[in-house]
């Protein structure tokens, strides 16, 4: 990435005055079974469409996998959910009382949504005990963050979500020395310390040999039932191994939805990749 | 014979040579001519030489009244202070300077008497009220000209200073004159004189006919003629008045955008090369004020080496000044610049150095003070449009100069090999790379061309500013502005933004004053990146976002 | 206190030769004759001093650009601000001592005519009134400034070129005479503080060991909120902004915060530097000096305060020597400082030491 493109990263900017907007998203409504609504979402650069007319529904404690080729929209749809990208037109809810597309970042994360990247991204200067440590649970203001101390409760906390990811032996290692693998699984740990509702993530088996994905995919199905998980994920091989239900993006939008031996024999899925 | 007399001998001839004499020898026979020095005449060169201004005062009438040929270049010589006389025989003379005093032509004999040094001559000292005189009276001798600028300079050098002979004489003169210039002007300058004549009909007619005079003396009669006790008077003077303020308002207005554009100009050829290196190239260049400094200090070199060709030394020292800027800057490319690439924060550390050795040594080669570049004639002057509105050559070549550099530049970029490397490697490196362009060589390259292009904005820079060892740094935080402001990598953006902060700028100075302008323009400058972060003309898309 | 310097033994070190030097000098000073080897001259103390102001300010340059990675070319307008408050109280004391014997104006206002004190020097002869405006002037500032940039997510570079527009657009008002601060000359002549005179011995004394505990004050605090969850989180967003904003935390209230604290500490160190050098004009705020201080920072080594300190003390020891020494000379070395430092020692000197040990 050219220094440029490092800029302009960091060029972005909020467009919601979010203090006119404070929602009381301490409690997410999910009486009718959904945790994520997403309804007419369309998003363009420049003129292209990133998505377009997306529609689709998360139920409470499901496990999605979202497939599709490249430039479909899938990292896209994650930026629209967390935050990072504001949509031409369209509605986000989280569970029936929250509307995404006021909130920051932030917001989001704290009301219960979380996101893995694409690329693994850890804080590399930081441990791992510290990076979980940042990502927990709890009152993240400023002064409450200059006092916090570890309660004993938290510490468990943390030593059982690094059991869990098969770190414990590391804890004191930097992060910027973990694998490619490691750091996917950090980056998980630290999604699981935020306690989410809703948990996002993006390819998460990249890189990782396949004892290493076995492992991944039975943490994600252990996941799904207590949290909602959303899988974006290229490597079908692992998508069959864990999904129940499979959505196919294609150009910004959602092309066929049902199991995966139902996707697979789907006539328009097969145009779509085989024409690729 | 020295430049200064052999002129003056040539107006004398173009004056009063109505005959055939004017011809290639009419100069070497006009020095042979037997002067009639008639009583008069000898009699108020003596009387020049009086202490009393009254006394100079009619030594001056009383030559203009003996119509000699020798009299203009006496009143002109004393206008400018170089009219004297010898303190050992009291001879008239009008002097030159030279190394060691003046360089003396007699005035009764037009003959070279060599130069005397200034403890040995005595000055004819004039005060503001024969300034005022002698003005006058070179206007009214140079009406015979027969050259319509120096008649229609002449006319102008009257207003507000004209007698009731002066304008019998004009009014003689409007007669024979072809030149619709000096026509109107004349005419003018008669209505003015209406203005006063106490006759209501006249006033009013005279009223009515400047009503879109834009001359100075107007409106200062018409603002008195407007509490006139003829209630007719005043209120026509009122509707005329009212009508040349307006005027004079709209072209005070005009000729504060062109000052605003020539700043603006200014701004651009500063920014320009940093709209390559930051923009493009996303490198912060903190000796970019440096590199124009080098550029102005080029054309001071160059200027030394040929003394003799102002103008042509300006000309060359803008490739000097891109070859020398742009060597720097592959310089600091090569040797520091490359090694800091996507460490934006180090890069702007780093440079930052490099521009305080760079000030340092300009300051122990050629001393800390101010060097003076001179300004060629071409660009001295200005062109008049009408009496409110006249707009000066320097700044009317900055504007083209700065137009032209940008045009260039905008070719280079959109329609050379190097220009398309350049936009290649700045959208997307690795990929770039990939299709073997050679990126490091395009990055100094590029760098290398913004640098030259601020070493050809320090040549234009020199014609206007002080050139010395701060010279850049004056010019940093403005170009960086410019560009944020116009958008990063848009060199659209660039030329817009920095039209429009210098006429913005112009345009507050008025109610402001300079500095506090320059300040709510930063203090914008600075809300308005937290509207825009990426300027007024960002680049869009998802790579933007990425 | 002692559980802040757990493990930080450049920390501790740092310390403990500050509170031997408040302790040493002042007896040094006072108590050997001027003929013993040992006396340390009170040009010497002042000039210490003065150094301990700049390790101060260096402290809080460190705390944004090295934890937080706000590169800030502003910070040396926090620094003026807080000199200025400070200035404006020892104007004030002058009374009817100035050169115009004006016991309400001060000379320069005196000079231009004016009939009374402007409303915004009201309250600044009361000594605690100004070191109040010593830490909110600065403070407010940054708040401000801060709170517009880091809402809109100004970062790296653009927020590097607003901060100089800041500072610079501050050095052009303040050479205003219309501004009420002495324009060009700034304010100076001062005469005592809190009655004390400047010029005797014991109150430079005084004016050092001040220095020296608001040194140390500033190094603990800085070293509390680094040690605590908030000074990770800010090395986090220094790393990788966007994911600290994923995990919850609102990115732009915690660079506001320490923005703002970082400013009311350059406003302190300001605050003790004009009376030990006798004036404070409006060339301190001119971008160049902000970026000097950068150097210093960048010299002793980021991300470890105490490094801070040490690139303060030896930049403007270098400044103080060179510059008495062969001053064309002073410039050519600052310069090349700066790109020998960045290309070859990105951790400074600390970081040198340390690789040294390992």
């Amino acid at each position: 990435m050219s220094a440029l493109n490092k800029f302009r990263e960091t060029m972005r900017r909020d467009q919601v005055f979010d203090i006119v907007n404070k929602q009381d998203y301490s409690e997410v409504d999910t009486s009718h079974g959904q945790i994520l609504y997403v309804e007419d979402v369309t998003v363009s650069f420049d003129g292209f469409k990133a998505i377009n007319e997306l529609n689709f529904y998360i139920e409470v404690g499901e496990l999605r996998c979202m497939i599709g080729p490249n430039g479909a929209g899938k990292t896209t749809m994650m930026d629209i959910i967390t935050g990072k990208t504001k949509p031409d037109k369209g509605s986000v809810w989280f569970g029936q009382n929250i509307n995404l597309l006021k909130m920051t970042e932030p917001e989001i994360a704290q009301a219960g949504v979380g996101r893995k990247f694409q690329k693994p991204t850890v804080f590399e200067h930081h441990n791992i005990f510290e990076n979980l440590e940042m990502a927990m649970a709890g009152n993240k203001g400023v002064w409450a963050t200059y006092r916090a101390k570890l309660s004993s409760e938290q510490h468990d906390r943390i030593m059982s979500v690094m059991d869990t990811i098969g770190l414990t032996d590391n804890s004191t290692q930097r992060a910027g020395a973990l694998s490619h693998g490691q750091k996917q699984w950090l980056e998980i740990g630290m999604l699981l310390m935020q306690n989410p509702r809703l948990l996002l993530v993006d390819e998460p088996v990249a890189g990782m040999t396949h004892q290493e994905m076995d492992k991944t995919g039975e943490l994600l199905t252990s996941l799904a039932g207590e949290h909602s998980v959303v899988v974006v994920e290229h490597d079908m091989d692992f998508v069959r191994s864990i999904a129940k239900k499979v959505s196919v993006l294609h150009q910004g939008s959602i092309l066929a939805e049902g199991t995966m031996d139902e996707v697979q024999n789907n006539q328009k899925v097969i145009e779509v990749y085989l024409g690729e | 014979m020295s430049f200064f007399s052999l002129k003056n001998k040539i107006t004398l001839v173009l004056i009063f040579s109505l005959s055939l004499l004017f011809t290639s020898s009419s100069f070497a026979e006009s020095t042979n001519l037997q002067h009639k020095n008639s009583e008069p005449f000898i009699q108020a060169l003596e009387l020049l030489q009086s202490k009393s201004y009254n006394k100079k005062g009619k030594a001056i009438e009383q030559l203009v009244a003996t119509k000699d040929e020798r009299v203009q270049s006496i009143l002109e010589a004393m206008l400018k202070a170089r009219l004297f006389y010898t303190k050992e025989d009291k001879t008239v003379v009008i002097g030159k300077k030279v190394d060691d005093g003046f360089a003396l032509t007699s005035v009764l004999e037009q003959k070279y008497l060599g130069s005397l040094s200034k403890s040995k001559l005595k000055k004819v000292k004039v005060n503001n009220k024969l300034r005022g005189i002698l003005r006058a009276s070179i206007a009214t001798l140079s009406l015979s000209s027969p050259d319509a600028k120096k008649r229609l300079a002449a006319v102008k050098q009257m207003f507000g200073k004209t007698n009731k002979a002066g304008i019998t004489a004009l009014q003689a003169h409007l007669k024979m004159e072809k030149d619709s210039a000096v026509r109107s002007e004349i005419e003018t300058l008669i209505n003015i004189n209406d203005l006063d004549s106490g006759d209501k009909e006249t006033q009013l007619a005279a009223i009515k006919t400047l009503f879109n005079s834009l001359n100075p003396e107007t409106r200062n009669k018409l603002e008195i003629l407007k509490d006139n006790a003829d209630a007719d008077i005043a209120s026509a003077s009122q509707v005329a008045l009212k009508n040349i303020n307006n005027k004079l308002g709209f072209y005070d207005k005009v000729n504060t955008a062109f000052f605003g554009l020539s700043l603006g100009s200014v701004l651009v050829l500063a920014a320009i090369g940093l709209a390559i290196t930051f923009g493009v190239m996303g490198v912060i260049n903190m000796a970019h004020g440096e590199l124009i400094m080098l550029g102005a200090y080029t054309t001071y070199v160059i200027q030394q080496i040929m003394p003799n060709h102002i103008g042509l030394a300006l000309v060359l020292a803008v490739p000097a000044a891109f070859i020398v800027s742009g060597s720097v800057g592959i310089l600091i490319e090569r040797l520091v610049i490359r090694h800091l690439y996507g460490r934006p924060l180090e890069t702007l550390l780093a440079t930052f150095g490099i521009s305080l050795i760079l000030q340092q040594a300009v300051r122990s080669v050629f001393s800390p003070l101010n060097r003076a570049v001179e300004t060629p004639v071409w660009m001295a002057g200005s062109l008049e449009i009408n009496p409110a509105l006249s707009l000066t050559y320097n700044r009317l070549y900055i504007i083209f100069f700065c137009l032209a550099v940008f045009t260039i530049l905008y070719l280079i970029i959109k329609k050379t090999s190097l220009g398309l490397s350049v936009q290649a490697v700045s959208q997307n490196r690795s990929m770039a790379r990939a299709m073997g362009i050679r990126a490091s060589r395009v990055d100094a390259l590029t760098f290398g061309l913004g640098s030259g292009i601020a070493g050809v904005a320090g040549v234009a820079l020199s014609q206007l500013t002080n050139v010395g060892p701060n010279l850049g740094q004056a010019y940093i935080i403005d170009s960086f502005m410019v560009v944020v402001f116009g958008g990063v990598g848009n060199l659209w953006g660039t030329l817009i933004s920095g039209f429009t902060l210098g006429i913005a700028n112009k345009f507050m100075e008025p109610w402001a004053g300079a500095v506090l302008a320059k300040i709510l323009v930063l203090v914008f400058i600075i809300l308005f990146i937290q509207k825009r972060p990426r300027g007024l003309f960002p680049q869009k898309g998802r790579a933007a976002e990425s | 206190m002692f559980k802040l310097l757990k493990g930080d033994r450049g920390g501790q070190v740092f310390l403990t030769l500050l509170t031997l030097a408040a302790i040493l000098i002042p007896i040094f000073n006072l108590i050997l004759p001027e003929s013993s080897p040992f006396h340390v001259s009170t040009f010497t103390v002042t000039l210490l001093g003065k150094y301990l102001a700049f390790a101060l300010l260096a402290l809080s340059v460190d705390l944004v650009w090295g934890y937080m990675g706000i590169l800030s070319l502003g910070h040396g307008a926090f620094f003026a601000l807080g000199g200025y408050a400070m200035g404006m109280y020892l104007m004030l004391q002058i009374g009817d001592r100035g050169v115009y014997g004006n016991p309400d104006l001060p000379d320069f206002m005196v000079f231009l005519n004016w009939k009374e004190i402007p409303w915004f020097w009201h309250g600044f002869d009361n000594f605690w009134f100004a070191m109040v405006m010593v830490a909110l002037v600065p403070g407010l500032l940054a708040f401000v400034f801060g709170a517009l940039a880091f809402r809109s997510r100004v970062t790296g570079v653009y927020l590097s070129i607003i901060t100089q527009a800041l500072t610079y657009a501050l050095l052009l008002a303040f050479f205003r005479n219309e501004m009420g601060f002495g324009g060009n000359n700034g304010l100076t002549d001062f005469k005592d503080i809190l009655g004390f005179s400047l010029q005797s011995d014991n109150t430079r004394i005084a004016l050092f060991v001040a220095s020296a505990i608001a040194l140390a004050l500033g190094y603990l605090s800085c070293r509390s909120i680094v040690t605590s969850r908030l000074g990770r989180v800010a090395v986090a967003i220094r790393d990788s902004e966007d994911r600290v904003r994923f995990i919850g935390y609102r990115v732009d209230h915690i660079k506001l915060a320490i923005f703002t604290f970082s400013a009311v500490i350059a406003g302190v160190a300001g605050a003790l530097y004009v009376p030990q050098v006798g004036i404070i004009n409006p060339g301190e705020f001119s971008p160049i000096r902000s970026i000097e201080l950068v150097i210093w920072v960048a010299i002793g080594g980021r991300t470890t305060l105490y490094g801070a300190v040490l690139g303060a003390f030896i930049v403007n020891y270098s400044k103080t020597y060179l510059t008495g020494v062969a001053p064309e000379t002073w410039l050519f070395a600052l310069g090349a400082l700066f790109v020998f430092v960045t290309l070859y020692l990105p951790n400074g000197i600390v970081g040198l030491l340390k690789r040294k040990q390992a």
